[in-house]
């Protein structure tokens, strides 16, 4: 299989634990939370998923006991962030160390086993097309992944809960005025981002690479906070930074398997330096960040 | 009935005291409970964990040699995150540091004389505040959040570490294990406690307290810093730049942690190595939230946790106690400090009758 077809058939799968990290951050920041614990959540559902998979629970189950997991410890956060109205900042990094705390304390006497992951379904005629088809062919998670992001762009655009959420995030003084309970909305935000970051992690750990290993999530979590900013915010750009993000972790297998003259562990940090140098070039652009940007981002409400 | 939280007409001294230790015991609490639901022995885990680090000569001068490093990352990082500048990559910047200090005794193995691990020190902070450039012009000029680009800086950092000792910098004798050469006796930092791994370092620690200490509490540039992050808009108001805040947080940050980097290596580790950190830089972060962000603060936080890190150690041999359980106790540390210092600023009203939450 030639390069460019390894990464067209693998990207969309390499890029789900980002986009379902990063969407369900999206849903949290729009409503003006910033939670910086995703990597430690992310951790936290890779390891019970991978725990029920490899007991015989089965993979719907696996992810169903990662949401849980992901929603417990981001109740965790938004106790302290919307409740005790503490500091988002520390309170995101004090959920992301406890969440991979937690994560290597439990998958402790599962370090290195391996399960099978998901079986591909590909789609008739389109899957055998030369260069482009392994696009088409593609595990359930993956295509759930993209109606979930045609959903929510949908929600975001179309729907009453949509306007709804942006304007907690916007200006929650005037949110709260006009009637609308702020800290319940911005909990459930916290709460559906919570679940989608466990998801992520079970998609990382039980299909994506089945296999359990300490420190698996390896900064995916970071740059899925990156990609919403890369996203300036907005469902679409946040999809495609993700994909973005697949094929540049892709790209560094391909190197590898055809004996490139890089060290690999150049390659392993090049989804970092991309990272560093899309985020200087995003955020150097200061309208855009203010036009798109979410006006109370991060800071705490009390009536 | 739920309780609702009122401002306090000025910040509680006494709970600004009270928080760490009530985190502490709510902390102990919970992960006892933790300890027993994982069919260890409580009082087994408590006795190593948290006294016998403090019982014997012996231990108690380990728990000074970590605490060396986590007092100098944490005062450093303390400086940037009361200027609400959050440098949270200080452990690439401690890896750069220790490469650094590591290249005089790489590159010349034979060298020698008293200049040797001095210098080391000097390089090793350089090397961390180099690292600590790149989040610093990122902010300044592109706007960039810190906080993303100092995480993926220390990603960065630990695959130049793997490169470096697989690489170039592996010792030829060395079995083909990821390591560099043992350094020569020059270049390791004089002992300061007889019989003991305690070095020196550990005086440059405490003088990085008291210099914080006067910075932040006795001179201008450091009620500057307080300013801008207690009140951005009055900072600029005052003419006090955003600008010189962030790039003197994070390079203070850098230097710190570079520091206590090149002390590794040039103290308890003796080569360059992957285990130089046992993620001093993550744990700085919350030695200096527990130590309220306050020079003497960090001092008494530092140690804790230095404590733990021993005691984890302990545990895991005595009490069969996993390490992953330290840094569950250490998150968990940090959540009930974050819940305790609310109440500094904030009081509980129980909604108990009209017009009692006055």
């Amino acid at each position: 299989m030639s390069g460019l077809s390894f990464i067209l058939a693998g990207m969309l799968a390499a890029a789900t634990p980002f986009l379902l990290a990063a969407l369900g951050e999206l849903v949290v920041e729009r409503a003006g939370v910033l939670n910086l614990g995703l990597e430690g959540i992310m951790a936290l559902g890779a390891v019970v998923a991978f725990i029920v998979v490899y007991h015989g629970g089965g993979h719907v189950a696996a992810f169903g006991v990662a949401a849980v997991a992901g929603i417990l410890l981001s109740l965790v956060f938004g106790w302290l962030a919307l409740g005790l109205r503490a500091n988002q900042v520390a309170v995101g990094l004090a959920v992301g160390i406890l969440g991979q705390g937690l994560s290597s304390l439990i998958g402790n006497s599962y370090e290195s086993l391996t399960i099978t992951g998901l079986p591909k379904l590909a789609v008739p005629v389109l899957s055998d097309l030369p260069v482009v088809g392994g696009l088409f062919a593609q595990d359930a998670v993956v295509w759930l992944s993209l109606l979930g992001t045609a959903a929510l762009w949908a929600m975001f655009r179309y729907s009453r809960l949509g306007l709804i959420l942006r304007a907690v995030g916007e200006n929650p003084q005037a949110a709260r005025a006009i009637g609308y309970r702020v800290v319940a909305l911005r909990l459930g935000a916290v709460v559906f981002g919570g679940a989608m970051a466990g998801l992520a992690g079970a998609y990382a750990a039980t299909v994506y690479t089945p296999l359990w290993a300490d420190g698996m999530i390896a900064g995916r979590g970071w740059i899925a906070l990156a990609l919403v900013v890369f996203g300036t915010w907005m469902t679409g750009r946040i999809f495609f930074g993700a994909l973005l993000f697949g094929a540049v972790s892709l790209a560094s297998l391909v190197a590898q398997t055809e004996n490139w003259a890089v060290p690999s562990q150049l390659l392993s940090a090049l989804p970092y330096i991309v990272t560093i140098v899309v985020l200087g070039i995003i955020t150097s652009n200061k309208r855009l960040l203010k036009i798109n940007g979410v006006a109370s981002l991060g800071e705490p409400f009390g009536p | 009935m739920i309780p609702r939280l009122i401002r306090r007409d000025r910040a509680s001294l006494r709970m600004a005291v009270l928080a760490p230790l009530l985190a502490l015991a709510a902390a102990i609490l919970v992960n006892l409970v933790l300890f027993l639901a994982m069919g260890k022995d409580p009082a087994a885990v408590f006795y190593a964990l948290l006294l016998e680090p403090f019982l014997g000569w012996s231990s108690f001068s380990e728990v000074l040699l970590k605490t060396g490093p986590l007092l100098l990352i944490a005062q450093g990082l303390a400086i940037g995150f009361r200027a609400k500048v959050f440098n949270i990559g200080a452990e690439g910047q401690f890896i750069l540091g220790a490469i650094f200090a590591s290249a005089i005794p790489v590159y010349f193995p034979q060298a020698t004389g008293g200049w040797i691990w001095p210098a080391m020190l000097v390089m090793g902070a350089l090397g961390g505040a180099l690292w600590a450039v790149v989040p610093a012009f990122w902010r300044v000029r592109l706007n960039a959040n810190e906080i993303l680009v100092t995480l993926m800086m220390s990603l960065i950092a630990a695959q130049v570490l793997n490169y470096l000792l697989l690489g170039p910098w592996k010792d030829p004798q060395g079995f083909n294990f990821p390591q560099s050469v043992m350094f020569q006796y020059d270049a390791m930092i004089p002992i300061l406690l007889p019989g003991t791994r305690v070095n020196l370092s550990l005086l440059l620690a405490l003088l990085s307290a008291v210099l914080a200490w006067a910075y932040m509490q006795r001179s201008f540039g450091g009620y500057q810093f307080l300013v801008g992050g207690l009140a951005p808009k009055a900072a600029a108001y005052a003419g006090f730049s955003e600008s010189r805040a962030i790039w003197l947080s994070l390079l203070i940050g850098g230097f710190a942690a570079g520091l206590a980097g090149a002390a590794e290596v040039a103290g308890p580790i003796g080569q360059l190595q992957r285990g130089i950190s046992t993620g001093y830089g993550y744990a700085a972060i919350i030695v200096a939230y527990l130590g309220g962000l306050h020079p003497i603060g960090i001092v008494a936080s530092s140690l804790l946790m230095a404590a733990l890190y021993i005691g984890g150690d302990n545990a895991m041999v005595s009490a069969d106690l996993p390490v992953a359980a330290v840094r569950v106790f250490q998150g968990s540390l940090l959540v009930f400090y974050l819940a305790a210092i609310t109440f500094v600023r904030f009081r509980l009203v129980w909604p108990i009758r009209k017009g009692g939450a006055a």
